[in-house]
């Protein structure tokens, strides 16, 4: 059977996949809980929403974008096999897409690895992320370049830097402790695992060298990355 | 008059923006314009902070405005018309903002098709960016070749401009030269203020020039005669040798003072890095 609501993260934030048999109002109403309930992995991505074959008009196209909206996420793309769906796309000023495929990154920058087995998703990100920069993912992320102050990854598994960690990180953002960080230099303007949070000590002369952030004993330790 | 040595037939158009407000865009896009005019070198710099024009005044040609850049672009005039001639330089000169509109009135293709027009006849064309990273500043950046990134040794500068960088490389106009302005050497020997490598450290961009503090500026800025007309003035200096680098010499950073030992620091790692 097929869910109602998939979400997973594409590499320019997230996809939402909407099943296009069952009513809108349960799809919408499912649609809201999901996001609630993980709020604050949710918040400020870039949307992506699949509605398949369901024409979807004006008004409800209208209400799925204010409803996402409201719990601070932006509809950027709606992608459809349907006619009707698009053109009330259109009508709201949002870019469309026929095809299944990931919609274009329109920065380039971000990749995306193919899972090698289901339900494991990973980002690699092959640049440095400079300050306004956000990613998202339902997986792990890897970043071969720094992560500049203002930059934030948010991922529900790991997340490794080959470079320097200056921006926000949150691992484990769906609750799993067993999340870890890693990174070449890792000096964070705030670290996050799971529910807990670390900011960097300010240390004068403080050595370089890879470390790994990981929760132990309630809360995040930092180690020497061997 | 010194007839000037041909150059390229097509003008470099460079844009100097910074995230920030208040770095020195327009100090730099003043005096870049008068060092290379002074090189004989044809100039044309277009103040783009439509709404908040401060060029003119920079320049001392504030007086003279009849026609602006929205006058262009919405065919009231001619683009030569809107042209205002230096003073002092012939060969340079000054498209001014509109001050009564704000920065939709003019479009990113706009822009494109003035520096197009005005490519054959000159060497450069510096465009002023207005600050932020919303219209005006995609207007600013549209037709660009390089781009100048401005900012100073202070962590909120710095964090601005690291998202200008951010934005021209998704625009896909490379990453941009910096220059860091207002660099106090006495500050950052003492540790107060940061210095241009750890600018650098965090950028990871190619520093054109170093602009050290200098009293000269806002009474030059203020009179509308730029600073690098003041042949005593440190800062001027500093911005005739971003002219030159610009235009292709390889012209030495200045000491910042006469501490042999930064100096030494400074042009290692802006040999070094890149």
């Amino acid at each position: 059977m097929q869910d109602n609501v998939n979400i997973k993260g594409i590499n320019d934030g997230l996809l939402i996949t909407l099943n296009p048999a069952e009513e809108w109002q349960v799809i919408t109403n499912e649609l809201a809980t999901r996001i609630d309930e993980k709020s604050a992995f949710f918040s400020g991505a870039r949307i992506t929403v699949d509605t398949g074959t369901r024409p979807v008009p004006k008004y409800e196209l209208s209400s799925l974008k204010a409803l996402l909206e409201r719990r601070g996420l932006s509809l950027m793309v709606v992608q459809s096999e349907s006619q009707t769906t698009i053109e009330s796309a259109h009508a709201l000023d949002l870019r469309t897409s026929y095809t299944a495929a990931t919609p274009e990154a329109a920065t380039g920058d971000d990749m995306e690895i193919s899972p090698e087995e289901t339900g494991t998703n990973g980002v690699l990100l092959g640049r440095t992320l400079r300050s306004g920069r956000t990613v998202h993912s339902r997986g792990h992320v890897v970043v071969i370049g720094d992560v500049n102050p203002g930059a934030k990854i948010i991922a529900v598994g790991d997340v490794v830097i080959w470079g320097k960690l200056r921006g926000v990180v949150h691992a484990g953002a769906e609750g799993d402790t067993s999340a870890v960080v890693c990174a070449l230099d890792m000096t964070p303007s705030q670290l996050r695992i799971a529910t807990f949070i670390a900011t960097s000590p300010q240390e004068k002369g403080r050595k370089v060298r890879p470390e790994k952030a990981m929760i132990r004993n309630d809360q995040i330790i930092v180690e020497a990355w061997e | 008059m010194v007839e000037k040595p041909k150059s390229a037939s097509s003008a470099r158009v460079i844009t100097v923006t910074s995230g920030k407000g208040g770095v020195g865009k327009t100090t730099t896009t003043a005096n870049l314009g008068v060092a290379l005019a002074r090189m004989n070198l044809k100039v044309v710099l277009i103040d783009a902070d439509i709404g908040l024009r401060n060029l003119d005044i920079v320049m001392g040609l504030e007086n003279r405005i009849v026609y602006d850049l929205v006058d262009v672009v919405e065919g009231r005039c001619k683009l030569r018309q809107a042209m205002i001639k230096h003073k002092q330089f012939p060969d340079l000169y000054l498209i001014p903002a509109a001050q009564t509109r704000d920065k939709t009135a003019v479009s990113p293709q706009d822009m494109i098709n003035i520096c197009n027009q005005l490519r054959p006849d000159y060497d450069y064309v510096i465009i002023d960016s207005p600050a932020g990273i919303e219209r005006g500043f995609r207007n600013a950046v549209a037709p660009a070749d390089e781009v100048l990134v401005v900012t100073n040794p202070e962590v909120s500068a710095v964090r601005d401009a690291d998202r200008i960088v951010g934005l021209l490389e998704a625009e896909n106009k490379g990453p941009g030269k910096l220059i860091i302005n207002r660099l106090k050497p006495d500050m950052v020997k003492k540790g107060e203020m940061m210095s241009a490598e750890d600018v650098h450290e965090i950028l990871a961009i190619k520093i054109i020039g170093i602009v050290p503090e200098d009293e000269n500026v806002v009474p030059a800025s203020n009179s509308g005669i730029p600073v690098t007309l003041n042949e005593g003035s440190r800062a001027g200096v500093a911005f005739r040798n971003i002219a030159r680098r610009l235009n292709g010499e390889d012209v030495p950073f200045l000491p910042l003072d006469d501490n042999q030992g930064l100096f030494a620091r400074i042009s290692r790692f802006l040999s070094g890095g890149d």
